[in-house]
């Protein structure tokens, strides 16, 4: 098994899939001839051709409307939205067109579509680059969502979204790029989407979490278990649609949660995880679940974006919470 | 500092036209190479739509159509442009283009359906290369692009066309759309049907540029402009624009000049914003009498052919109606099952809810 970090375990899934499958591409800004502005793309232009990886004009509302034709012409498009923050422009492509393709066609055509983008903040990038936005996409149906925390995920993750015949948002958190390294196997697997992953486990509270914040969990964890206090952490990598079994099982354990997520509190994912946690588990609760997220602002310009994001102290602070409640 | 001419984007085009109001042929050169079965066809079907949009106002008007945007004194943009075209040709329409997709092979019940908001109406028959009607009104142009993308990747020699509105030409997509056709020289054609107006905006409030075909320009592909109620000048552009394609030569802006003869929707009163003088003027440039005049000249057409027409017209609405209405309705189950090609648990779940 190779050593990589996330991104190069993504790049390595598209490799993977690029040479298993001729319908397969890769387009979006400057994503050619450097490999994006992050690289991620980097050599694949070189490996697999102009006409399969290609830098397009730069106006995002076109390569998604590139991705939905060719889409319907059979291919399989991996489309780069160069920064969470210019989605916006493309949205309409992304939640109007592509996730409503099957539907609006009776499941005559379908959209067989990857939408790539790196999200989340703690880089101090300019305005706009950081922004998370999952909880937007998820509300739209037609959908999935997916945000992997670890090299291993994002590739098993990255190479089922591909396979999928339905548009997948996939969301790349900036700071994992080059967080650090893990094993990768070599050539093809899959991690299944709409599955979570119970990455610690534990008896005492169960922390709910994806992305970056699975490691700001860690780190919580390893401070409470110092303390006695034995947290579980669920990785959702899939944060639409949400895998409530993984989550009941986990209170049903430790009859207490909390969900932690980067992006502003109100009606994003967390909310959607505790409404389904109410319907399924309220029984099994001992106290109410809280959320640990950035608050309902703007996302903030560099300067305090580190206080602005959640921390281990404001985990740990919110699990002492629901121990003591 | 040199700058672009002046003239380039202040001096008007002039609208390709073949046929003269009275049905003569004022531009030989341009005259599309038709045989007398395809005048014929062409005839045909440009009564029969007509008629079926008369029938379809009121059905509307019945509460057995849902949304409808009429068609009529478009009839020459429509089927003029969709009869330039071959069957695997691919049409990105917009929200009235219906005939298009209909003379292309969509059956005329589930154009119905679709009006009717039920989900067979976009299961497109295998082999049939439509999209169904858009309603936002630039996507459509960039799902060309894509297509088209598709169809040059293939080494297939066939082109997507796309419709919208006067309107649709101020919207970001159709710059986009046309920047990235231009650049990878894609096989498409964006076919703007300039009606005069955007539900009520007229044209001269919609855009400062002297024509739509001027738009061309600035992403450097031809940008031509046609008389969009002479059905001849309509196909010659539409085939020359498609030869193009299909030689490699990439894509062309058209703009047809046209006028839709009733109110944007069912829903909207013409009277509000256009005037009965400006009505008589357009009916005059009528496409179906100006070609009726050409025909009836060369013995191909009478006025019984015109009223035979109507009247098989009229038995094809009523029977598409009824298999349209007698189709079992959508439920809400259907519906969920229809979102991600294999139903996620969670919306298995909320299906229990309906049943």
């Amino acid at each position: 098994m190779a050593q990589m970090n996330m991104k190069e375990a993504i790049r390595d899934a598209m490799r993977v899939e690029l040479s298993r499958d001729p319908n397969v591409m890769i387009f979006g800004e400057d994503v050619g001839n450097v490999g994006g502005v992050f690289r991620v793309t980097e050599g694949l232009q070189k490996e697999f051709g102009e006409e399969r990886i290609f830098d397009t004009p730069l106006a995002e509302s076109a390569i998604g409307g590139l991705a939905f034709g060719l889409g319907v012409q059979g291919f399989r498009p991996i489309a780069e939205i160069q920064f969470v923050g210019f989605i916006f422009e493309a949205l309409d492509q992304i939640v109007i067109q592509a996730a409503r393709l099957r539907y609006r066609s009776g499941g005559k055509y379908n959209a067989p579509i990857v939408f790539r983008t790196p999200f989340g903040g703690g880089v101090k990038a300019a305005e706009l680059h950081t922004d998370s936005l999952e909880g937007l996409i998820a509300q739209s149906p037609g959908i999935k969502v997916v945000i992997p925390s670890n090299p291993y995920d994002a590739k098993g993750l990255l190479i089922a979204s591909i396979r999928d015949n339905d548009p997948v948002f996939f969301m790349e958190h900036l700071n994992l790029y080059h967080a650090f390294r893990a094993e990768v196997p070599e050539g093809e697997y899959t991690v299944e989407l709409g599955k979570a992953n119970v990455v610690r486990e534990g008896s005492d509270v169960s922390i709910i979490t994806y992305g970056l914040m699975v490691h700001t969990a860690t780190k919580a964890a390893e401070q409470l278990e110092k303390e006695g206090i034995k947290a579980e952490i669920i990785d959702l990598r899939t944060v639409s649609p949400i895998d409530i079994d993984t989550i009941v099982a986990s209170v049903k354990k430790t009859n207490r949660a909390i969900v932690v997520q980067e992006a502003q509190k109100s009606s994003g994912v967390a909310a959607e995880v505790i409404a389904q946690i109410n319907e399924k588990a309220i029984l099994h609760l001992e106290a109410p679940v809280l959320r640990v997220a950035g608050p309902d602002t703007v996302y903030p310009f560099a300067q305090i974006e580190d206080t602005w994001i959640p921390t281990p102290a404001r985990v740990i602070t919110a699990v002492k919470q629901v121990l003591e409640f | 500092m040199t700058r672009v001419p002046y003239e380039v984007y202040t001096e008007d085009v002039e609208a390709l036209s073949v046929l003269s109001p009275d049905g003569e042929v004022i531009n030989k050169d341009k005259l599309p190479d038709l045989t007398d079965d395809q005048l014929k066809e062409i005839m045909y079907r440009m009564v029969f739509t007509r008629t079926w949009d008369d029938r379809a106002v009121n059905l509307g008007r019945q509460g057995r159509l849902g949304f409808y945007a009429p068609v009529s004194g478009q009839e020459a943009t429509m089927i003029g442009s969709e009869f330039a075209l071959e069957k695997e040709d691919f049409i990105c329409p917009g929200y009235r283009d219906i005939p298009q997709l209909v003379w292309h092979g969509l059956p005329l019940y589930q154009a119905f359906l679709y009006s009717r908001g039920h989900q067979h109406g976009g299961q497109i028959p295998d082999g049939v290369n439509v999209l169904m009607p858009q309603i936002i009104i630039g996507a459509q142009i960039l799902h060309a692009t894509g297509i088209a993308m598709g169809f040059q990747l293939k080494k297939q020699k066939n082109v997507a066309i796309t419709y919208t509105g006067d309107g649709g030409s101020s919207e970001g997509d159709f710059y986009e759309g046309l920047n990235f056709a231009g650049r990878f020289k894609l096989p498409v054609i964006f076919f703007v049907q300039n009606n005069g107006y955007a539900i009520t905006t007229p044209f001269a409030k919609q855009t400062a540029s002297k024509s739509i075909a001027h738009k061309a320009v600035a992403v450097g592909i031809p940008g031509i402009k046609v008389d969009g109620m002479d059905i001849f000048a309509v196909i010659t552009a539409v085939r020359e624009a498609a030869e193009r394609a299909r030689n490699g030569e990439g894509a062309t802006l058209i703009e047809a000049v046209t006028y839709r003869f009733r109110p944007h929707s069912l829903s909207d009163d013409a009277s509000k914003y256009r005037s009965k003088d400006e009505e008589g003027q357009w009916s005059e440039k009528d496409p179906i009498n100006r070609l009726a005049k050409y025909l009836e000249k060369k013995g191909l057409w009478t006025e019984e052919d015109t009223l035979r027409v109507r009247e098989e017209a009229k038995a094809t609405v009523n029977e598409q109606i009824k298999k349209a209405e007698q189709t079992e309705k959508m439920t809400v189950s259907g519906l969920i099952d229809s979102m991600f090609e294999v139903t996620p648990k969670h919306l298995e779940e909320q299906k229990a809810d309906f049943e």
